[in-house]
């Protein structure tokens, strides 16, 4: 167990290693100078190009600026953006990531669930008609490109709905844009998270959905299941008291893996429905060319994403004590 | 020798081509996908408009599509605010798709077995270091990733003519090759590790057969299913990295008849305008999305059922 997780921090580490590296050389052994791109391409002035090269300190040894780099980024100094003049890198990030979490949270809670059962009811019915309508299910419409669902759900939801007279009477649409300002509070915001998040939820539906499928198939083929079965045990029973049990618990880390999955997806969502998170910050940072903002903000969806993984494997080890090292 | 070599081939073909057929969503799925590739094969010989760029018709003209009738009429897709022919760049758009896609695909699985075979039959520290780099690697999101790349290389400033411009020009497929060459690597390695303990390449180690020999000759065959499996599920994703990449307008540029950029181009105020111009090119997407899916999974049971 100790050493189980002793192992699986090393890992932390070393991946927390690799990826920063890769972050951090992305941008610099890419043929080109980054204190040019920075400066403006090739408008910019050599004496310009040459201040922002010692400002950033370009102008040493590549492991002596990676270490720089490193010990900025873990101290919090994740430099000015130039995209969005005047403000720090640090706190547009922290203020966008916050909106991102709200729209993964709301996600993640009307996606678990209704994931989870699905993949229940289709592993309990192995190749039988629900199974196969829930596998058509996940494969066709759950597997579209999110821009493909979020359009979808905007002009079928939000125009066509929200304009109908029972929406109306109701009192109940969704706004067709998610465009609310970045620091609105999360109750002025939650409107405009409905649509966004659902289409986050169909992303989530098929991974979920038959990973879970695919633990409970497993669990039913046991010894004990027969045993349990053959002992004169009402099947209802089996099924809740133990195969479900044991078939949810890997779920845990199903769903803290699927966290990897929902960032990606979240950055077409945000850009889709013009929603202010980490995604669509990312795409401006990229689109004007700021390259300590793309740093920082892979920075950070890469330290979510480990920290996730990380208390996931965590959390499995503590629940169930037969996890071994492998 | 040749004969039995071909004979086999053909045996797992068929094995294959009867399984699709007894799923019918599996023979939907690998019929559709059969039509799409005719559209990218013949495009220009298909599309009643070959230039994707020919505004010579009516601006925001309705679609003249009868489903009713079987009628196709002028415009079958309408035209879009610039007077183009969107059947004519539905059809045409599905050439680059599929070009960027499949050849993805074709150098992740090369390179990508390549280096899982060699890791596999190798072991030792070599393997080792090259399978936690590979695990680390894949804990930054693919798209994240691509972006990242795609945004750096497109802003560089490179001579025409130059190698690097020539990377610049095909960066998607190589962002693609890049992204997928590690995940094939780890399938390749995980089923060379299972291989590498049976007999018959224990035999040829006895033998004193070469190392290239043992791994192309005696392990790569019996790898290749699994192979088949990564590359038809490799290939949907790429079609859905490269129409999300196109959308997000970091894939063809325009006037490109790229379909995700099309959906692009028409969405927000342009959409209420002429509708059918973003809806047509959504729809090619999600029924090429939906029909690989379908044939990829229907592959990947016939593999698993026949090993």
């Amino acid at each position: 167990m100790l050493h189980f997780l002793r192992r699986r921090f090393l890992f932390f580490f070393f991946t927390y290693l690799v990826s920063s590296l890769t972050i951090f050389f992305l941008l610099r052994i890419l043929p080109g100078d980054p204190a040019r791109v920075i400066a403006g391409g090739r408008e910019a002035t050599e004496e310009q190009v040459a201040q922002i090269r010692v400002e950033l300190g370009l102008d040493a040894s590549l492991p002596q600026q990676y270490l720089t780099w490193a010990a900025d980024f873990i101290r919090g100094d994740w430099g000015d953006t130039i995209a969005f003049r005047g403000a720090l890198n640090r706190d547009l990030i922290i203020e966008r990531s916050v909106n991102s979490a709200r729209l993964a949270a709301v996600a993640l809670l009307m996606s678990a669930p209704l994931s989870l059962a699905l993949g229940v009811i289709a592993g309990l019915f192995e190749n039988k008609l629900p199974d196969i309508l829930i596998s058509l299910l996940t494969l066709s419409v759950v597997s579209l490109p999110e821009f493909v669902t979020g359009l979808f759900l905007i002009n079928i939801v939000a125009l066509r709905w929200g304009r109908g007279e029972l929406a109306q009477s109701l009192g109940w649409w969704f706004p067709s844009s998610s465009a609310v300002p970045a620091n609105a509070s999360f109750a002025e915001m939650l409107p405009a998270l409905w649509l966004p998040a659902f289409a986050a939820t169909l992303v989530l539906l098929a991974y979920i959905s038959r990973l879970t499928r695919a633990g409970v198939i497993e669990e039913l083929k046991r010894d004990y299941v027969r045993t349990a079965a053959l002992k004169g045990i009402p099947w209802r029973t089996v099924i809740w008291r133990h195969v479900l049990r044991n078939a949810l618990l890997p779920t845990i880390t199903v769903i803290a893996i699927s966290i990897s999955w929902l960032v990606s997806g979240l950055v077409v969502i945000e850009y889709v429905f013009g929603f202010p998170g980490l995604g669509s910050l990312l795409i401006a940072a990229i689109e004007r060319r700021d390259l300590l903002l793309v740093q920082a903000i892979a920075m950070v969806t890469v330290t979510v994403i480990l920290f996730a993984n990380l208390f996931a494997d965590a959390a499995y080890a503590l629940l169930n004590p037969r996890v071994e090292l492998s | 020798m040749r004969l039995i070599a071909d004979s086999r081939h053909y045996a797992a073909f068929e094995r294959l081509a009867r399984s699709q057929l007894r799923h019918p969503q599996s023979a939907v799925g690998t019929l559709l996908v059969a039509v799409f590739l005719i559209l990218a094969l013949f495009g220009p010989q298909l599309a009643p408009h070959p230039n994707p760029n020919d505004q010579s018709h009516d601006v925001r003209r309705p679609p003249t599509l009868d489903l009713g009738r079987l009628h196709l009429g002028e415009h079958p897709f309408g035209t879009d605010r610039l007077g183009r022919d969107v059947y004519s760049r539905v059809i045409l758009g599905a050439g680059s798709i599929f070009q960027i896609a499949g050849l993805g695909t074709l150098i992740s699985v090369a390179l990508g077995s390549a280096l899982g075979l060699f890791m596999g039959y190798q072991g030792g520290w070599v393997d080792e270091i090259i399978g936690r780099i590979i695990d680390a690697l894949l804990a930054i999101p693919a798209l994240l990733l691509a972006l990242v790349l795609i945004g750096i290389i497109r802003n560089l400033d490179f001579d025409a003519g130059s190698w690097q411009a020539a990377l610049a020009d095909n960066v998607i497929l190589l962002v693609i090759s890049l992204l997928y060459i590690p995940i094939v690597a780890r399938v390749a390695r995980s089923t060379t590790l299972d291989i590498k303990t049976r007999e018959f390449v224990e035999a040829a180690q006895i033998r004193g057969e070469s190392q290239p020999y043992i791994i192309f000759r005696e392990i790569l065959p019996s790898v290749i299913p699994s192979l088949v499996v990564e590359a038809s599920l490799r290939f949907s994703y790429a079609i859905f990295l490269v129409a999300s990449l196109g959308f997000l307008g970091f894939g063809a540029r325009p006037p490109s008849p790229d379909w995700g950029l099309m959906v692009n181009e028409n969405r927000g105020g342009f959409y209420q305008l002429t509708p059918w111009a973003l809806e047509f090119p959504a729809l090619a997407i999600a029924i090429l999305v939906i029909a690989v899916n379908l044939m990829s999974d229907g592959i990947r049971r016939a593999v698993q059922k026949g090993s």
